[in-house]
């Protein structure tokens, strides 16, 4: 049985850090991944200010244009402020933590669902292999984006107008996850499918183990390895859902906001001169993307040979 | 030598990667007379297709030519751009290659594929090309009404004969088959090979038969030169080379070759021990003297030149 | 193969009525439609005689018939801010998103097939190794964040084109075009590029793949055996041969284009249907998100069919998953 021990050495022993070490490109895209991540997880001790305390702000630093002293208060601010006063630097770094929080999280979610569905559809076959399946090939017909848009509007709509803010963020994650779940379920269902006749499952059946007991212990963690691809896939494209969704206004509000939020915010003020407010969080999107983007397809590379 | 129409002297064709190059062709001098038959037979690999790609400048990149002059008639083609050996390619050397089926557009006619060559190379009206098109077709033996008819219409040695009549459409000197037969059935085999050789003999025009078969080398050349490993071994008269081979490796590839004229059916054939080294890993001195039975001292250290006898190896040397 | 078409068929029709249901839900019982359209202040009688008129007593079943059969006769409700048929304000914003994603989508195509065929002629050259890194960009950066830049660097910091609107339209009818004046066209520069980049990328791609393909075959190296030009041998052999399955995939982007059109609409304000349902999500106008999405849907289903079918016609040459060839 393979287990994810075995992998890892075979992780070691293979050119996966060789061609690493070799590509300049994805050594960089790493360092920029490793370090966006960071600051977003030591967020509060990274950022200067806090940009969500309200009463911390004055308005009066408003439109400080970068690392020159403001007019007023004679504050400086190294990537400027936005029209409310808020450092950009701060604001940026928060902002990066909940586009990843985000992202990492709605995968983790279609993961689950996914894996899970996969699972049962793969071992259990009959109608509910058919009804799964037919669901994923009916949700497939849209663009997971229009999806996501569907059910966070769907969902607003049943909150009441009061709590739609706080729960936001909620809300996102779930339509991103609900709408990314397909890959992860195909895959899983296939090795299912494949594992399932083998005889380490049938010689499980014979002890007597339930169906729940075999499939999350014996044939999960053999389909583990095609999972990481996908999700990988799927993590690049929720980092970009998500911040289109947030550019868009259905997704991360102004209180909260992700990286997507701050580029509508400084969308506005490009014509009156205030080019930072949009700049710097758009260049921050910009290197998270191509950054995940290339590890990505790297790690699709490396990984896909080497599998089965 | 006084009758060449082809002259190649000490050809020399590299592909250069990542740690160095290739050596795929290494100092090949021969001559081609004019309207003769001349066999190239050796191993795959050994460099009998890249001799004839060097000879119509069809070598894929990156592999280029190194060293050496190639010569048409008195005109040296070596050297040519891609764009200009259009004026060599096809109307005066012309190739043919051992698919029929992938040689030929699926998506146009025959007819089409045969006006469009006549039309690039003589200057003639569209009436008179369709007229060549079809005179064409009917010298390879093909019913005339099929000219508007597409390549999976037809068998692989109609196929083949198609190519034929499109190879000698623009009335070429020199015609390079490379491996003209070996993707067809056998009884197919002799028809296009009988084909070939009549309609260049009517035009004296010479073909370069490359060739892993001796079979066919035996039926069909007048001359015959063996590679290996990218130099000649052997060089010379079909006949004599035949019945009386000197290099050690020729020895072994027509011992090989089985005949069921000599009874060799039932018994052990005969195979020359090793294999044919590969192109980053040959050996120093003469190349075939890992496998050499009658191996000597020097064969590891020097290489041996094509002699007066056609051979290149030094069992003949001395005295 | 009648069979198989039926079957098909008959898929798409279900998830036709699948499609009609979730609206119809969504419609019905997603907010409270009674609380929209009269306000908090609104008396029991009034409710009731509301409730009466909407139908919204009577069984399901119905009530979902009425809902389809009134949306295949375009008649889809009345929009929550403003009072206004949906169906109108569709009819008034189409125009726009068409015209939009119509433009893109040749600018795709044709851009597309361009550069793909010269980055496979020119394999190893300098600017068609820029072309392909370059693409690279234009496949991992979200839609929005390329329509932001190209604002800010050719709205703002150039001023060569607007930033937003669509400028000046003609009407023709009840078709309202922006085609047909100056500022109409300058206006739909940067959003056809935007939404159009994507698909350009995925074309230019796919055509690269397929000449290159083409160009190894030996009926190539046959055509240059015969002493035909470099030219006859790309445009008149090599090509045709490209182009077949490359006609394919390039149908089933157009779908795509819609969807997206969604955040460009966005990004640049452009008047159409797009931008109309984010402002309906955005204020919980349900007939609105419902109408947009019963269209969009069906859109959808028919050109999955459409594409479905053809494959079936024509040979699966598509090699889907090799559609990202490395290039690096």
């Amino acid at each position: 049985m393979i287990s994810e021990k075995r992998f890892l050495r075979r992780f070691q022993e293979s050119d996966f850090l060789h061609d690493f070490k070799r590509s300049p490109v994805t050594i960089v895209s790493f360092a920029v991944v490793v370090v966006l991540f960071l600051l977003a997880v030591f967020a509060e001790l990274v950022a200067p200010t806090n940009p969500f305390d309200v009463g911390s702000l004055n308005l009066m630093n408003g439109f400080t244009p970068p690392m020159q002293p403001n007019a007023f208060t004679g504050e400086v601010f190294p990537l400027g402020t936005d029209d409310q006063g808020r450092d950009l630097l701060s604001a940026i770094i928060f902002g990066l933590r909940v586009s990843l929080f985000v992202g990492l999280t709605a995968v983790i979610l279609a993961m689950v669902l996914g894996v899970s569905l996969g699972l049962l559809a793969g071992y259990r076959g009959g109608w509910v292999d058919s009804l799964i399946m037919r669901a994923a090939d009916i949700q497939v017909t849209f663009p997971s984006i229009l999806i996501a848009m569907l059910i966070f509007g769907v969902a607003r709509g049943l909150l009441p107008p009061s709590m739609r803010d706080e729960l936001a963020i909620s809300v996102l994650i779930i339509s991103i996850g609900l709408s990314e779940w397909v890959p992860f379920a195909r895959t899983v269902r296939g090795t299912t499918l494949v594992e399932k006749e083998k005889e380490y499952v049938q010689a499980a059946r014979l002890i007597g183990l339930s169906s729940g007991q075999i499939m999350l212990r014996h044939i999960l963690p053999n389909v583990l390895s095609p999972v990481l691809v996908i999700a990988t896939i799927t993590l690049a494209l929720a980092i970009i859902a998500e911040a289109t969704l947030s550019f868009l206004g259905v997704g991360a509000p102004p209180t909260e906001p992700s990286l997507g939020t701050l580029i509508r915010i400084g969308q506005d003020f490009l014509f009156s001169g205030e080019w930072w407010i949009l700049i710097f969080p758009a260049a921050t999107l910009l290197a998270l993307a191509l950054s995940v983007n290339l590890l990505g397809d790297w790690l699709r590379d490396i990984l896909n040979p080497r599998l089965k | 030598m006084t009758d060449s129409i082809l002259s190649v002297r000490n050809l020399r064709v590299v592909f250069p990667h990542r740690h160095g190059k290739l050596v795929a062709i290494d100092n090949i001098s021969f001559h081609i007379q004019r309207g003769e038959i001349i066999g190239f037979v050796g191993e795959s690999g050994a460099g009998k297709s890249m001799t004839g790609a060097a000879i119509i400048g069809l070598i894929d990149p990156p592999g280029y030519i190194e060293r050496g002059e190639i010569w048409l008639d008195n005109l040296r083609i070596d050297q040519s751009v891609r764009g200009d050996a259009s004026l060599i390619r096809g109307k005066r050397i012309s190739m043919i290659f051992q698919d029929p089926l992938t040689s030929l557009n699926p998506l146009r006619t025959i007819g089409d594929q045969l006006m469009e060559t006549i039309l690039t190379h003589l200057p003639l009206s569209a009436e008179a090309a369709r007229k060549k098109a079809i005179s064409s077709l009917e010298e390879v033996d093909i019913d005339p009404s099929r000219f508007g008819a597409y390549p999976h219409e037809f068998s692989g040695g109609m196929r083949q004969r198609v190519v034929i009549a499109l190879a000698l459409c623009a009335e070429p000197e020199l015609i390079i088959a490379d491996e003209p037969t070996t993707a067809l059935d056998v009884s197919v085999q002799a028809q296009v090979l009988d084909l070939l050789k009549r309609l260049c003999r009517e035009r004296g025009a010479s073909v370069m038969l490359i060739t892993h078969d001796m079979g066919v080398i035996a039926e069909t050349t007048d001359r015959v030169a063996v590679l290996y490993a990218g130099r000649l071994a052997e060089i010379g008269p079909t006949q004599t080379l035949l019945s009386n081979p000197k290099h050690p490796y020729t020895r072994g590839l027509i011992a090989s070759t089985p005949s069921v004229e000599s009874g060799d059916i039932g018994t052990h054939l005969f195979q020359i021990r090793g294999t044919m080294p590969r192109l980053d890993a040959l050996p120093p001195g003469c190349r075939f003297h890992p496998r050499c039975e009658q191996i000597m001292a020097r064969c590891r250290s020097e290489q041996p030149e094509v002699a007066e006898n056609g051979a290149a190896c030094f069992l003949y040397e001395d005295d | 193969m009648l069979l198989i078409i039926l079957r098909r068929l008959g898929q798409s029709v279900f998830v036709l009525f699948l499609v009609a249901f979730i609206s119809f839900i969504m419609f019905r019982y997603v907010g409270n439609p009674v609380d929209n359209l009269l306000g908090q202040e609104a008396t029991v009688e009034q409710r009731d005689a509301l409730i009466e008129a909407l139908g919204l007593n009577d069984p399901l079943h119905e009530q979902y018939l009425d809902f389809v059969t009134r949306a295949v006769q375009f008649d889809f409700g009345n929009s929550y801010r403003g009072a206004l048929p949906v169906a109108d304000m569709i009819l008034e914003r189409l125009p726009a998103t068409l015209e939009l994603a119509i433009v893109s989508a040749l600018f795709a195509m044709i851009l597309g097939t361009l550069l793909g065929i010269y980055t496979a002629i020119r394999r190893n050259g300098l600017l068609a190794n820029f072309i392909m890194s370059s693409s690279l960009i234009g496949v991992s950066l979200p839609t929005f964040l390329i329509g932001v830049l190209l604002i800010w660097l050719f709205a703002v910091e150039l001023g060569w084109l607007p930033s937003f609107g669509r400028g000046e339209t003609v009407q023709l009818g009840f078709w309202s075009t922006s085609l047909l004046t100056v500022s109409g066209l300058k206006s739909l520069v940067l959003p056809a590029i935007t939404l159009g980049l994507y698909q350009m990328t995925l074309i230019m791609r796919l055509v690269r793949a397929e000449m290159l393909e083409v160009l190894r075959q030996d009926f190539i190296r046959f055509a240059r055996a015969r002493g035909l030009s470099e030219r006859v041998v790309y445009f008149s052999h090599a090509l045709k041969n490209t182009l077949v399955p490359v006609i394919t995939v390039a149908g089933l982007q157009l779908g795509s284009i819609v969807a997206f059109a969604i955040i460009t609409e966005t990004v640049f304000q452009w008047p159409g249907v797009g931008l109309m349902f984010i402002n309906a999500v955005f204020f919980v106008d349900i007939p609105v998100m419902s109408a947009y999405l019963l269209l969009v849907g069906t859109l959808f289903v028919i050109i999955n069919l459409i594409v479905d079918l053809l494959y079936l016609a024509i040979d699966p040459r598509i090699r889907d998953g090799q559609l990202r060839r490395k290039s690096r």
